[in-house]
């Protein structure tokens, strides 16, 4: 597992700004905010390849072009649901902008759990946010 | 509010008369509180995310009570055999309790003979077991299956793969804009070629009640037989199937607050006989040799293998308990939490109901401006309101209305205007959030 500290200082901003807030309509209500700052997703890649399979919200998740010398991974993704976009924002606030080998040595959960939002990286959730996270390490392994 | 004083409250309170519906006779209305029936159910008493539990979600599958759980415990702890193989007294009594409920369900269904009472994993299978078996017996190159535009994939799907097998055509009769079944829009998809018409009695989507009795009749003048799908029908509408007059009626027991994994296929008996058998194994044969095998009677012919024994048996203490309610006073009650949340489901300005058919039972299917149905159902559980939400399993139905999925309130004999008016502080909560 990789270091949290190593993370960008994004990763810890949001969880001070979770830690903040102290009723889950305040944490739900900047979810959504986090969810709505995500960049547009281009229309033209919001099609049936792009989606990740999952039960109830749709998931569009694309990898950007590897940058050659780094061989970073940048990734875009949205969904139709407020909610699943926010925890889609999170994702990639952990994955995107590290080299695969990071990429498949991180866990999200920890991450998830520190923000009180675990239950919706559990299996018993159908949102397709786990099936998103294993679309990355997917692409992860692919470019390694 | 504490939900034990909550429970008190309810249970003291003057409103705990059984509700009135208009139209009957107060003298002939069965006594039924919903109040009181909450008791039996130990689900209800519980809390979610710190909120006393609000159940509306009936319509994916409806709680047990506790007759029922003790019912099955009962097989387990106690009577625990198979069925139809032994003389010893544990099977013996298996056996009476599991084919008791197969008389108790020819009760509830008004069938004519025990019979023509298939046990099956569910609505499902039911239905698969039909197109299979039937579709083989009698579906060839160039026939019709004439479904509606409403129906569940469950009543979608066997029938598309049954027509591909046969070369025949899957026709779908259209639904209106408020989500009805017209019988001339119905009519008019009849042909000579139609050998089957398979249709729901209660849309799971939208709460519809189609004319089942005269979509059958109009189904039989053309010589095609019927199938209704009583997934949602059964839980909340009195069933006749004589009087229907359909051919095959085929239910879940779990919706019935039963155990999930059973089910129940009615047939008529003479297409039953005509028909082969759905799969083989233990139990349906009469006699086994490498060269040939002849089949039991009915209704073991389609009952391979070990059954469901403690869920069919769950089954039967769900009917007794039913009927100790009496079906007539539950329907009444849930017409009225119906009408109470139709009405205050109505009143929330960009909440758009979808599926408004004159007549309905206990569903509600809405989405709501700002928010996406799962977005609803996510704030809804964080006040402890269960709901279903998504494209419930009639992705058809969901395009027909150009939605992408829609929030489904559904209701259960132990929902009280108390639940509804849980769901529209939840409602409020979800407004305020996404707007």
């Amino acid at each position: 597992m990789s270091d949290l500290a190593d993370e960008p200082a994004s990763i810890e901003d949001l969880v001070e700004s979770f830690e903040l807030l102290d009723d889950w309509q305040d944490r739900y209500g900047y979810l959504i905010e986090l969810g709505r700052e995500l960049p547009a997703f281009p229309e033209d890649a919001r099609v049936a390849e792009n989606k990740v399979k999952g039960c109830m919200s749709q998931v569009w998740l694309i990898a950007e072009p590897v940058d050659p010398e780094s061989g970073v991974l940048r990734f875009r993704a949205d969904s139709d649901a407020h909610i699943a976009r926010g925890l889609v924002a999170i994702l990639l606030t952990i994955f995107s902008g590290h080299s695969p080998q990071q990429i498949l040595d991180t866990d999200p959960r920890p991450v998830f759990a520190r923000l009180g939002l675990d239950k919706h990286l559990s299996m018993g959730r159908s949102n397709g946010l786990l099936s998103m996270v294993g679309k990355i390490k997917q692409i992860a392994a692919a470019a390694s | 509010m504490e939900p034990n004083d909550d429970r008190a409250t309810l249970l003291n309170s003057p409103s705990a008369h059984p509700p009135r519906a208009p139209g009957l006779d107060n003298q002939t209305l069965p006594l039924f509180s919903a109040k009181h029936a909450r008791e039996d159910f130990p689900a209800l008493n519980q809390e979610v995310n710190g909120q006393p539990l609000t159940y509306l979600d009936s319509g994916a599958t409806a709680l047990k009570p506790q007759c029922v759980i003790d019912a099955v415990s009962g097989v387990y702890g106690r009577d625990c055999a198979n069925v139809h193989r032994g003389v010893h007294t544990l099977s013996q009594r298996a056996t009476a309790a599991y084919e008791g409920t197969r008389d108790k369900v020819q009760g509830f269904l008004g069938a004519s003979a025990r019979e023509e009472i298939l046990f099956t994993r569910g609505t499902t299978e039911g239905v698969n077991l039909v197109a299979s078996s039937y579709g083989q017996h009698a579906l060839g190159e160039g026939d019709e299956v004439l479904i509606t535009a409403l129906e569940h994939h469950s009543n979608i799907v066997p029938w598309q793969l049954a027509c591909e097998r046969a070369g025949a055509k899957l026709v779908v009769a259209p639904i209106t804009d408020s989500g009805e079944v017209l019988l001339e829009d119905f009519c008019a998809k009849l042909t000579e070629r139609t050998k089957v018409a398979a249709f729901a009695h209660v849309s799971n989507a939208l709460g519809t009640v189609l004319p089942v009795e005269e979509m059958t009749h109009a189904a039989h003048d053309a010589g095609a037989v019927v199938l209704i799908d009583g997934a949602q029908g059964a839980p909340h509408l009195h069933v006749d199937v004589e009087e229907l007059g359909c051919d095959f009626y085929a239910f879940s027991a779990h919706k019935l607050y039963a155990p999930t994994g059973v089910g129940v296929l009615y047939g008529r008996r003479a297409l039953l006989e005509a028909m082969p058998p759905y799969q083989g194994g233990g139990d349906m044969i009469d006699r086994v040799t490498f060269e040939r095998t002849t089949y039991n009677d009915l209704p073991y012919k389609f009952e391979a293998g070990t059954p469901n024994i403690a869920g069919v048996i769950g089954l039967g203490a769900a009917l007794d308990y039913l009927q100790r309610l009496g079906p007539l006073g539950i329907e009444a009650h849930e017409r009225a939490v119906l009408e109470y949340a139709s009405d205050a489901l109505g009143d929330i300005r960009g909440l758009r109901v979808v599926g408004d058919a004159p007549s309905k039972v206990a569903v509600i299917s809405f989405v709501m401006e700002g928010a996406h149905p799962n977005d609803i159902g996510e704030i809804l559980d964080q006040h402890g309101v269960a709901i279903r939400t998504g494209h419930h399993c009639a992705q058809p139905v969901m395009d027909r209305f150009s939605v992408p999925a829609t929030a489904r309130m559904s209701l259960g004999l132990y929902n009280t205007r108390e639940d509804i008016d849980a769901l529209l502080r939840g409602l409020h909560a979800v407004k305020k959030l996404f707007s």
